[in-house]
């Protein structure tokens, strides 16, 4: 007996909450910048569990280019982390609030 | 219970386990080490999904390229366990918690009520050889060759803007 692709929609969905919480609770930008990487990937298993229940590749295909905007969106997103800290020596976003009033 | 349905399990529970480790532990790396466990869980489900190639991409860009930039960069600031950092539960925590549980329970519902009617039941018997480096390939450089050129770009566009955000002066 294979595995139920509801499973797999289940394991998906608490990953992409976990990522969505630690969003919410956590201060440190990198950690938050960890926690996104972690939903694009809860949706990247979405992606090839459908990919897989429907025999079609596109799915798959799709994966690919996230995980390519993934890699262009880390090395950004560090980038911004390094000029922050150089500016403001944190990396507590509640620190680094120029742009809220 | 067959040997699929015990590996799927025993993966499960290490990408779950690992990822809740990830948000509650204070020293960055800790997080970021559980991270790198919780994408070798998502790789192992992707080899029981018969995405042989994407499990290999997994391992080789996520966790060898984009983790190894991440600790690369907690090590470069050095932030170790700083205490300025350390996290307090206050309000802001609470609700953040409350309003995932409740997207949780909202996507399970989805999950629960769709389940019967549109989600297929099992592995579709055409996708025990999709996910090779074959069909990838010739899909890559024929229906979707137009978006892997437009990657290309995507990615000149990172490298030129981390250079430029991260560069003392130009």
């Amino acid at each position: 007996m294979s595995v139920p692709i509801s499973y797999y929609l289940i394991v998906s969905a608490t990953m992409f909450v976990i990522g969505v919480a630690g969003v919410m609770i956590r201060r440190n930008a990198i950690v938050v910048f960890m926690c996104i990487e972690l939903m694009l990937n809860s949706v990247n298993l979405t992606l090839v569990a459908y990919s897989a229940a429907f025999g079609d590749l596109t799915g798959q295909m799709l994966v690919l280019f996230v995980m390519a905007v993934a890699a262009a969106e880390a090395a950004v997103g560090l980038a911004i982390v390094i000029a922050l800290f150089r500016n403001k020596q944190t990396v507590d976003i509640d620190e680094i609030n120029i742009l809220k009033w | 219970m067959s040997a699929e349905l015990l590996l799927f399990f025993f993966l499960a529970a290490v990408a779950v386990t690992t990822a809740v480790l990830m948000i509650t532990r204070r020293n960055p790396v800790v997080s970021a080490v559980c991270l790198i466990g919780n994408f070798f869980a998502l790789a192992g489900l992707y080899l029981l999904l018969r995405a042989q190639f994407l499990a290999v991409l997994q391992i080789i860009v996520y966790t060898g390229a984009i983790m190894v930039l991440v600790i690369f960069v907690i090590m470069l600031l050095n932030l170790g366990d700083e205490r300025s950092l350390a996290e307090r539960l206050n309000l802001r925590s609470t609700i953040g918690v409350v309003l995932s549980a409740g997207l949780l329970l909202e996507l399970f519902v989805i999950i629960g009520a769709r389940g019967a009617s549109s989600i297929p039941a099992s592995i579709h018997p055409q996708s025990e050889a999709l996910g090779t480096v074959e069909e990838v390939g010739s899909a890559l450089f024929g229906r979707f060759v137009l978006p892997f050129e437009i990657t290309s770009l995507l990615l000149l566009v990172a490298i030129v803007g981390a250079v430029l955000l991260a560069k003392r002066r130009l």
